[in-house]
């Protein structure tokens, strides 16, 4: 087993299923000769040549409908967008029409599509390249969401989503790229997909977050020890479907929750984590579930970005919050 | 191709230099030399970390500065991520030009005679919104066209042919410029698309196409001059592919241009470079010297660490100044928010 980063256990992903299924065809801006602005794809076109990996004309829009034509000629396409803010250009092909895919051809046809991009703040990006549109996608039936937290989920996720029969949101946190590694098998494995992970057990209280804020949950779960709050830490994972099932188990536990997003308090997840937590475990809370979330501005390219993202600190505060309520 | 002035500085194309006095023939060498001394200083401060986003342009001088100098002070630009030059000349201070680098929104508040629109970070989103501009300069009953510039790159995208269509069917006073520079960061242009030239994409939309060098300043003054009077004659509008070359990566966030251009390529562009091109030219009509050129550099340089200055010293944005600019009142969850972040800032 080696330490990878994210970065690697990504490409490591896709070399295995280029590999093992001569369908799978990586795409987009970039991707080839380049080996993809942040080197996702590195050296797979020369593993694979130009026929199964390749670069596009610049235009997501045709990405995104390029990709549905391959999948409708059996292929299983890994689209690249190369950074989260122009996937507005592709939202037709995305939500209009790769997730209706089976509905549109009375479940005759399958969209076994994966879309990667990144996202997500902190690096100092220009405008609309750090968003976190990932509730726009999840309001879209048909469309899996995936985010993973660390190396060793990204490569066993990816895999499971480029098996997949349908459609799946892939969205690797850019500040996760290269901060840490992880051990990662060399060989082929997958995560489950929909399934939430218990990244630290604890029984006062449950920190739900996905992509980077699952170090920040950690983070702060370390510090709470401190103050003798045992945090429960759930990384999400899938973000739809969100899998209800680990967090109601949690919440009897806990019987406190403190859901935390990067993305501005009205764009989606949190939300809609709250909202199934409190038609299904209503009764097992003490307190309102929080949030801590980023406030309703655009993203700040770059200058305000740290106040701007939630930190271990915003978490510590919301958990005091919900322990004395 | 286009050209009035060939490698040499010679003139190829009597009939189309354009007329301009010395004063202003000088004047362009100086915006050119300016320019570069920018681009130079621009990356060091990247480097250092003391400018944001930065998309380097030495190379590219004649296309932006010859077609910027054919305009006029009530033309509207709406450029793209590597057009920051155009701006400067158009009047945006030089301070403001650097905050925008650092993502600060001071450096988008221009000042009210400076008619355009910050850089467009996405793609093609310049080129619809260019077709808008046109058509209500038109509907206003203006003498002014809408300017807009993207790469080869975005010639592919859906809103390229959009916009480029939209104000031709409106006979609007627009200009599209397309800096085929060959590369779209990685992806040179013959992989980008199977037409010939990005010019023609022109036809399509029955529109005026042009194809300039665009290392040959006096060119693309020349051509641009020509569509901007066409257009605001309700000649309707034209595309303008002015064929350039970017020296440096694509951005300063970590391109690396050897992994996709060779050094025989750079070479081989290197040697139509516009400045030396034009000097060549002005120096036969004994218009310029070393003096002269020294004379810019030395000012360039100071003029942009009086802003570096500025910039530094105006006041760091902060999230309270973001919740403020969102809408002209402060709805309730942001009021809420404000609160928040104003105990948050003051930590
Ligand atoms: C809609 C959209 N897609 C992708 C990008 C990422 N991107 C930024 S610049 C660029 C290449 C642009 O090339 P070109 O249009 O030739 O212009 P140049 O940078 O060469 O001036 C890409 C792919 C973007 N900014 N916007």
């Amino acid at each position: 087993m080696a330490q990878k980063t994210m970065i690697q256990a990504i490409t490591d992903a896709m070399q295995h299923e280029l590999k093992n299924d001569d369908n799978v065809l990586v795409f987009g801006e970039d991707v080839g000769q380049n080996g993809g602005v942040f080197r996702a794809t590195e050296g797979l076109q020369d593993e694979f040549g130009e026929e199964r990996v390749f670069d596009t004309p610049l235009a997501e829009s045709g990405i995104g409908g390029l990709a549905l034509g391959l999948a409708l000629q059996g292929f299983r396409p890994v689209p690249e967008i190369q950074f989260i803010g122009f996937i507005y250009e592709a939202m037709d092909a995305l939500n209009g029409q790769i997730a209706r895919m089976r509905y549109r051809s009375g479940d005759t046809k399958s969209a076994p599509i994966t879309v990667r991009t990144p996202f997500g703040g902190g690096v100092h990006t220009p405008e609309l390249h750090a968003d976190s549109l990932e509730g726009m996608i999840a309001q879209q039936p048909g469309f899996r969401v995936v985010v993973p937290s660390t190396p060793y989920d990204a490569k066993g996720l990816l895999i499971s989503s480029i098996r997949n029969n349908d459609p799946v949101f892939f969205m690797e946190h850019m500040k996760l790229y290269r901060s840490f590694r992880d051990e990662v098998p060399d060989e082929a494995y997958t995560v489950e997909l929909d399934k939430a992970d218990i990244k630290r057990e604890g029984k006062d209280v449950t920190l739900i977050g996905y992509g980077a804020m699952v170090h920040t949950a950690l983070k702060a779960a370390d510090e709470l020890e401190q103050e003798n709050i045992d945090a429960e830490v759930i990384d999400l994972r899938t973000l739809s479907p969100i899998d209800t099932e680990t967090i109601v188990e949690s919440v009897k536990k806990t019987n406190r929750v403190v859901v935390i997003q990067e993305a501005q308090r009205q764009a989606g997840i949190a939300a809609n984590v709250v909202s199934e937590i409190q038609e299904r475990a209503i009764l097992h809370l003490e307190a309102p579930i929080m949030r801590v979330t980023a406030p309703d501005t655009v993203y700040p390219f770059s200058q305000a970005e740290e106040v701007w993202l939630p930190n271990h600190k915003d978490v510590i505060n919301k958990v005091n919050e919900v322990i004395n309520f | 191709m286009f050209q009035v002035l060939d490698e040499n500085g010679e003139v190829v194309n009597k009939e189309y230099e354009p007329d301009l006095s010395d004063d202003n023939l000088k004047e362009l060498m100086r915006r050119m030399v300016y320019t570069r001394v920018l681009d130079q200083r621009s990356i060091a401060l990247n480097r250092q970390g003391r400018l944001g986003f930065y998309a380097p342009t030495a190379g590219q001088e004649a296309s932006q500065l010859g077609s910027h100098y054919a305009l006029e002070q009530e033309d509207f630009l709406l450029p793209a991520y590597r057009d920051v030059p155009q701006l400067i000349w158009h009047g945006l201070p030089l301070y403001q030009a650097f905050l925008f680098s650092r993502g600060h929104f001071h450096g988008n508040q221009f000042p009210e005679d400076v008619h355009g629109l910050s850089p467009q970070i996405i793609i093609g989103a310049q080129y619809t919104q260019t077709a808008g501009v046109a058509l209500g300069l038109k509907k206003r009953g203006k003498k002014a066209v809408a300017v807009t510039y993207t790469g080869d790159g975005g010639t592919s995208q859906g809103d390229f042919y959009e916009g480029v269509n939209f104000a031709g069917a409106y006979n609007a006073p627009a200009l599209f410029f397309v800096q085929n520079n060959q590369f779209a960061i990685s992806v040179p242009v013959e992989k980008q698309t199977n037409a010939k030239t990005l010019a023609q994409k022109a036809v399509a939309a029955g529109v005026e196409g042009y194809q300039v060098d665009g290392m040959d300043v006096l060119a693309v003054y020349a051509v641009t001059k020509k569509a901007r009077e066409s257009a605001i004659n309700g000649e309707g509008p034209a595309l303008i592919e002015t064929l350039t070359y970017r020296y440096g990566p694509h951005t300063m966030a970590g391109d690396d241009p050897t992994r996709y251009r060779t050094d025989d390529l750079d070479n081989e562009w290197e040697k139509r470079d516009p400045l030396i091109r034009f000097r060549k030219y002005l120096e036969a009509k004994n218009l310029w010297s070393e003096e002269d050129e020294n004379k810019v550099i030395e000012e360039a340089k100071e003029e942009i660490k009086a802003a570096i200055k500025k910039a530094d010293n105006h006041p760091k944005q902060k999230v309270t100044d973001l919740i403020d600019i969102m809408h002209e009142e402060l709805p309730v969850n942001l009021q809420e928010q404000m609160e928040e972040y104003r105990e948050k800032e003051s930590k």
